[in-house]
């Protein structure tokens, strides 16, 4: 019956087959979220992808302006919900810009060391999923593992596993105990190279892995600058291009690490850059434990942060510092600032505008996934369509993040 | 001011603000430096200029973000801000232009292919117009949905929710109901910053009968104790009371009663044995074991 079908088919005739047009999603196990593609094919050859955007749009930027700077914290952690604390960052360092407050070393440190976690604790979920979504099953299994071991730390640091809200304007919500720096520092030396280390020798040379990646979707580095890329994206395009080396944050200007980039900016690159970039994420955590001074954790101005729990007990001042603190909370000079740091997926950054009150005026979030997922189109443009799961799962990309 | 603080340190480069003001010319309306950020404002009419000459001759090669920002007060509400990154001179710029409703922008996607989606958000975040643009459709916001949600005057509930209907089988749109007043907590000192009257001060306000808020450049002076500071009527009161004599000081003559003698049917308390800090660990298990 199918087999009469075909041959009756226009393609026979030498008709020219009109492109029919197929919509991906928006619930769809590859999509990695709400993301609904509609998507012109030739056959099986990508014609166009027209991707909708904003099935999960929260209004997260307008719900800040009605929330004090400290309120607003949390929601950061509901943008990307698989690097929470990497986008806590950037808010954070966008109110110390505009207050200019000095945050303490060995929080500086703290910030570091944790947003590396999350780095190796993003990669992880994103190197299991891209695996996934090209046909491999046990690497994701291994590397959830790892991530549940990063849980784990998130946990015993800030009490949460995911929505930690640990980054303050002036430094972290508290310290940590030491048995969980030691615990991170055995995790690193053993735990994360022997089971990564397994997990990927299963992927990195797998001709399957290889055949679904390589000189899939390849950028040029001219399109990577225009189309605003950055991130693991950039980097794959064989520009050294890292936040962290060129813009540092923190006590990252301390740290030496060194920036994989990729040579033919394919998802294979891609994925390839990310694996890497665990490896140099544990170098800088290694070098973090090695450093970290002791000291306070938290800016010693009172009209920033609060003061500990016992100094209220006593001091009447430290009292009504807390009491205005967790009430009107502090307010921001006038300004506007862009503050941009290199989270797991990329530039992530927000752009503030404080009136002097005690709520943002206008707090713009850069997610990293916008720009990646704009180039989707030209990207698959000419590949199959099951090549669109593995572009997908080499941009990384979040939904809560991009549509915000 | 010394810098303080420790987010991301691009290059300053000296002079960056004069050389990109002489280059701009007349397309710059005003160029400010504060925080760190160099800020250009630019003729609306000559934006795309502007930006290609930010992206050749200066080597911004990167547009990272377009945010809208909503200034109801202003004549031109909108503000449009390109965030600039160049990878070369690692620096980065903000580059603003102002807008109303009717007023369109000139589009970027001329220049960086990314600008498309970027303005689309403003578009529909803000009804920007960007003349150009071949491809302003809405993009977060929900098919079919109307108005612009991210200006000051857009209410936070919004105006529409939708629920899934049982009866039609469908997902329905209704006008939102609040099952409880929308709380708007503001924790400004009223101090300093709140500008509205507080609860309970409204009837201060206007009414010619009452004194309003006492006069604070003159000294405040109490001859005498009826003087209370409050106004007249408080302190007719305060003379009232004062003249009836305070009450305590008066003795009626009579013996107090005392406590009540104990009923008959209260039992005998056994008396108890030793102080009260022996018994402190009456409750640990006794070490003898002979229980």
């Amino acid at each position: 019956m199918t087999a009469m079908v075909i041959e009756e088919s226009p393609t026979t005739n030498d008709d020219v087959i009109t492109n029919y047009t197929i919509n991906f999603g928006p619930q769809h196990p590859a999509a990695h979220g709400v993301l609904r593609m509609v998507m012109e094919l030739d056959g099986e050859i990508i014609e166009r992808i027209d991707p909708h955007v904003g099935l999960l749009h929260r209004g997260t930027e307008k719900l800040i302006e009605h929330k004090t700077y400290l309120q607003a914290l949390p929601y950061f952690d509901r943008l990307d919900y698989c690097s929470p604390l990497a986008q806590e960052y950037s808010y954070v360092l966008a109110i110390e810009k505009l207050m200019n407050v000095e945050v303490p070393v060995r929080a500086q440190y703290l910030r570091v060391l944790f947003a590396e976690l999350t780095r190796i604790c993003n990669h992880m979920l994103n190197i299991g999923a891209h695996v996934m979504d090209v046909g491999a099953m046990t690497p994701n299994l291994w590397v959830f593992e790892l991530r549940e071991d990063c849980m784990n730390f998130f946990e015993r640091a800030s009490g949460a596993r995911m929505h930690s809200a640990y980054f303050r304007p002036g430094g972290v919500h508290q310290d940590v105990p030491e048995k969980l720096l030691v615990d991170i520092g055995n995790w690193l030396d053993n735990r994360l190279p022997e089971l990564f280390g397994d997990a990927m020798s299963l992927v990195l040379d797998n001709r399957i892995f290889k055949q679904r990646n390589v000189d899939i979707a390849v950028v040029s580095k001219d399109d990577a600058v225009a189309w605003g890329f950055s991130g693991p994206m950039i980097r794959a395009a064989g520009i050294p291009w890292d936040l962290r080396k060129s813009q540092p944050y923190d006590v990252y200007d301390r740290m030496e690490f060194d920036i994989p980039v990729g040579t033919n900016s394919d998802c294979y690159d891609r994925f390839v850059v990310r694996v890497k970039e665990v490896y140099e994420s544990a170098k800088i955590m290694k070098q973090c434990l090695a450093q970290m001074p002791s000291g306070p954790i938290c800016s010693d101005d009172r009209k920033v942060s609060p003061p500990k729990r016992a100094e209220m007990k006593q001091s009447m001042e430290a009292l009504i510092h807390h009491f205005k603190l967790y009430t009107e909370g502090f307010h921001v000079p006038a300004g506007e600032v862009y503050v941009a740091t290199e989270s797991p997926k990329g530039e992530f950054g927000v752009y503030l505008v404080s009136d002097g009150s005690n709520k943002p005026y206008r707090c713009k979030i850069r997610p990293t996934a916008f720009s990646h997922l704009q180039a989707m189109d030209f990207m698959a443009r000419g590949h199959m369509l099951p090549d669109a799961t593995a572009i997908l799962g080499a941009i990384d990309v979040v939904f809560g993040e991009c549509d915000r | 001011m010394a810098v303080l603080h420790s987010a991301p340190k691009f290059t300053l480069i000296d002079g960056l603000k004069d050389t990109l003001s002489g280059a701009l010319g007349d397309m710059l309306v005003e160029a400010k430096e504060e925080h760190g950020e160099l800020l250009l404002t630019v003729q609306r009419e000559s934006l795309e200029d502007a930006l290609r000459l930010l992206r050749d001759e200066h080597s911004y090669q990167q547009l990272m973000e377009i945010a809208g920002a909503d200034y109801p007060s202003r004549p031109e509400r909108f503000e449009v801000v390109y965030m600039l990154l160049s990878l070369t001179k690692n620096s980065r710029i903000m580059v603003k232009v102002t807008a109303s409703e009717t007023t369109p922008v000139p589009t970027a996607t001329t220049l960086w292919p990314n600008a498309g989606w970027l303005e689309r958000e403003v578009f529909d975040m803000y009804g920007v117009v960007f003349a150009g643009n071949m491809d302003l459709r809405r993009i977060l916001t929900d098919y079919g949905f109307e108005g612009h949600p991210f200006r000051k005057d857009f209410p936070l509930t919004g105006y529409v929710e939708l629920r899934y209907s049982e009866e039609e089988k469908r997902v329905v749109y209704e006008p939102v109901e609040l099952a409880q007043d929308f709380r708007q907590f503001d924790f400004l000192s009223p101090w300093e910053g709140a500008d509205y009257v507080l609860p309970g001060d409204e009837k201060a306000e206007g009414d010619a009968g009452s004194p309003g808020a006492p006069p604070v450049d003159e000294p405040k002076t109490t001859e005498k104790p009826g003087q209370t500071g409050a106004g007249e009527k408080a302190d007719e009161k305060a003379a009232e009371r004062e003249s009836a004599g305070a009450p305590a000081e008066e003795d009626s003559g009579v013996a107090d009663e005392g406590a009540p003698a104990p009923t008959e049917d209260r039992p005998d308390e056994p008396a108890r044995k030793g102080k009260s800090a022996d018994t402190a660990k009456a409750t640990e298990p006794k070490k003898g074991g002979d229980q």
